[in-house]
Parts: C-alpha cells; sequence; structure tokens
C-alpha cells in the first residue's frame, strides 16, 4: 500500500519536474529540475527493484552529468531571454507532435500484453536469494563483458574526445619539458670561479646586497593604536 | 511490486518520453535544453527497459539499461564540449546559428 502511494507521490515530481526542465525561463533552474527529475527516478528503480541502477542514477546523473550541465550553463556568458524568442511560435507544433506521439504511445500500451512465451525467453533471469548489485555483478563480468569493456572504452574516447575539444594552449602555461631537464648540463647554469687564496668576496667580484640600517622607529611621531611601538616606549 | 505493474511504469516513461520530445520543439534555439530533453527521453527508456527487467525477471534489462546510462553520459560529455568549443569560436549557442555544413 505504502509502495503504491511513494509510486505515485514519485512519479509525480518526476513528470512535474521533468515539464519544468523543458518550461522554465532560466536554465539554472531548468537543470536543478534535472536533479529532482534523475533523484525521483531513481527512487523508482529501487521501488521496482533495480537498487544497483538507482544509485548508478544518482552517482553518474546528478553527480556528474548534470553538474556537468550547471557548468556549462553558467559558464557560458549567454543571453537566454533572446534565446526563448520562438517560444510561442514553437508551442502549437510541439504540442500536436506531442499529442500525436502521447497518443500513439496510449495506443500501443492499450492493446498490449506479454507473449504467452515471454517468461520462457528470458536472457538472464534474476537469481534468488542474491542482491541485485551481487546478481548484477555477476552477469556482467561474465555474459557481458565485451559489452562491458566496449562501454568502458566508449567512455574513454569520450573522456579524451571532452579532452582534446575543449584543451587549448595558453601562452603562460608553464609545462614539463622533460627533454630540456635532461639536456641541461651544470655549466648552463653554474659557473665555477677560481678564487685566489685569502681572496675575499670584494675581490672575485660576488657583491653581497648591502645591510640595510636599522630603521629608527624612536623618531617617528607618537600614534595611538596603528603600528607596533617602537623601542623606547612601554604601553 | 505489489499493485504497481508494468503498466504504470510504462504510462510514467510515456508521458516522460512526450515531455522531452516537447522540450525538444519547445527550445528549439536552446541547445542546452535541447540536450536536457534528450536526457529525459533517454531516462524514459531507462524506466521502461527497468520495469520490464523488473517484471519478467530478467537482469538482462537492467544490463542494458546500465550501458544506456553509460552512452548517455558519454553524449552529454561530448555534446557540452562541443558546446563551449562553439560558443568559443562564435560567441553563441543558437541551433540555428549552426549552419556551417549547410544540414
Amino acid at each position: 500500500m505504502i509502495v503504491t502511494a511513494a509510486f505515485y507521490l514519485f512519479s509525480a515530481i518526476l513528470l512535474g519536474s521533468a515539464a519544468a526542465v523543458v518550461t522554465s525561463r532560466n536554465p539554472v533552474h531548468s537543470v536543478l529540475f534535472l536533479i529532482l527529475a534523475f533523484f525521483n527516478a531513481a527512487a523508482l528503480f529501487l521501488i521496482a527493484g533495480a537498487e544497483f541502477l538507482a544509485m548508478i542514477l544518482v552517482i553518474v546523473y546528478v553527480g556528474a552529468v548534470a553538474v556537468l550541465f550547471l557548468f556549462v550553463v553558467m559558464m557560458l556568458d549567454v543571453n537566454f531571454s533572446q534565446l526563448r524568442e520562438g517560444y510561442q511560435r514553437y508551442l502549437p507544433v510541439g504540442a500536436t507532435v506531442g499529442a500525436v506521439l502521447f497518443g500513439e504511445l496510449l495506443l500501443v500500451l492499450g492493446g498490449w500484453q506479454f507473449a504467452p512465451q515471454a517468461s520462457a525467453l528470458r536472457l538472464s533471469s534474476t537469481p534468488a536469494g542474491v542482491s541485485n548489485t551481487h546478481a548484477l555483478g555477476r552477469l556482467i563480468y561474465t555474459d557481458y563483458i565485451f559489452l562491458f569493456q566496449i562501454a568502458g572504452l566508449i567512455l574513454m574516447v569520450a573522456m579524451i574526445g571532452a579532452i582534446v575539444l575543449t584543451h587549448r594552449e595558453r601562452a603562460t602555461s608553464r609545462r614539463q619539458d622533460i627533454a630540456r631537464q635532461n639536456a641541461r648540463q651544470v655549466s648552463d647554469t653554474l659557473e665555477i670561479m677560481p678564487v685566489g687564496f685569502r681572496a675575499g668576496t670584494d675581490i672575485t667580484g660576488i657583491i653581497r646586497p648591502k645591510r640595510e640600517p636599522e630603521p629608527a622607529l624612536a623618531d617617528e611621531p607618537h600614534t595611538h593604536g596603528v603600528g607596533l611601538p617602537g623601542p623606547g616606549e612601554h604601553g | 511490486m505489489t499493485t504497481i505493474g508494468v503498466g504504470h511504469y510504462l504510462t510514467v516513461a510515456a508521458i516522460l518520453l512526450v515531455l522531452g520530445t516537447f522540450g525538444i520543439f519547445l527550445n528549439r534555439k536552446n541547445v542546452i535544453i535541447i540536450m536536457m530533453s534528450i536526457e529525459l527521453m533517454l531516462l524514459a527508456v531507462n524506466l521502461n527497459l527497468v520495469a520490464f527487467s523488473s517484471a519478467l525477471n530478467d537482469l538482462a534489462g537492467q544490463v542494458f539499461a546500465l550501458f544506456v546510462l553509460t552512452v548517455a553520459a558519454a553524449e552529454a560529455a561530448i555534446g557540452l564540449a562541443i558546446v563551449v568549443v562553439y560558443f568559443r569560436n562564435r560567441g553563441s549557442i543558437e541551433v540555428e546559428d549552426v549552419n556551417l555544413m549547410k544540414g
């Protein structure tokens, strides 16, 4: 009973926030509503028994993708109100296409039922007595190992692609040049000078900075509050 | 699932998919919101996969949803990188300005 109430609550918030994503004026609000929608979808996954996917949804989507969206929206200096000019113009065609699509989906949903041999055609049935994460791990690392590796490859390609696309070389950036470091000789930076016996630094030409004379603090006019008291003053 | 059947999930996912499509039409100029709408549609697909996986006691649906999540994350990363580069070059992210290839 409480599961039913929770399902309706979460799906209502999910659909409401999804509607707010596409209709809100401020893109930052859109991203925040997207995060809310993902949280509620994760709750729906939990109700369906897919615990691992729910947590993955929270981690990957809320933690990474939505924050990425937020970064980009906040980083780009775009006049977003200007981007909403055609809103009224596109509303009728959008509503029409949406209504047609929804009607078709409802038609499909109304006449749909499981095929009688559906349960016999299961690819990998859920094992009993094992948690969802455990069962998924057994599947991913055995039957679906190649798909899993390809998924990792896709993520790596995406990472490299994003870096290659957005990275730009700055003239002021200081990078490590290993070849230059290795080719460096002692004679490039260090000069060894012959110093005669008992020859002081004055003779060899090495000039040390002269010591600054101590500032005469006692001569300054007496000020209250600011500055340290001079050596002659007490209190 | 007690009284919540696969039909409930399919209805929610259908509305979510329609909302995503609607968002693409509604925000024709703002490519970032279009990408968010695509994320919503992918979420609807995932919801369908998970619902069928739960109803049929078949874990393959959840594995597939995992791969859909992976591809969606990669798509978002690459797409946002392209948006950033495009904005850097052109100073705008309006979809109608993206006509360099006359597509």
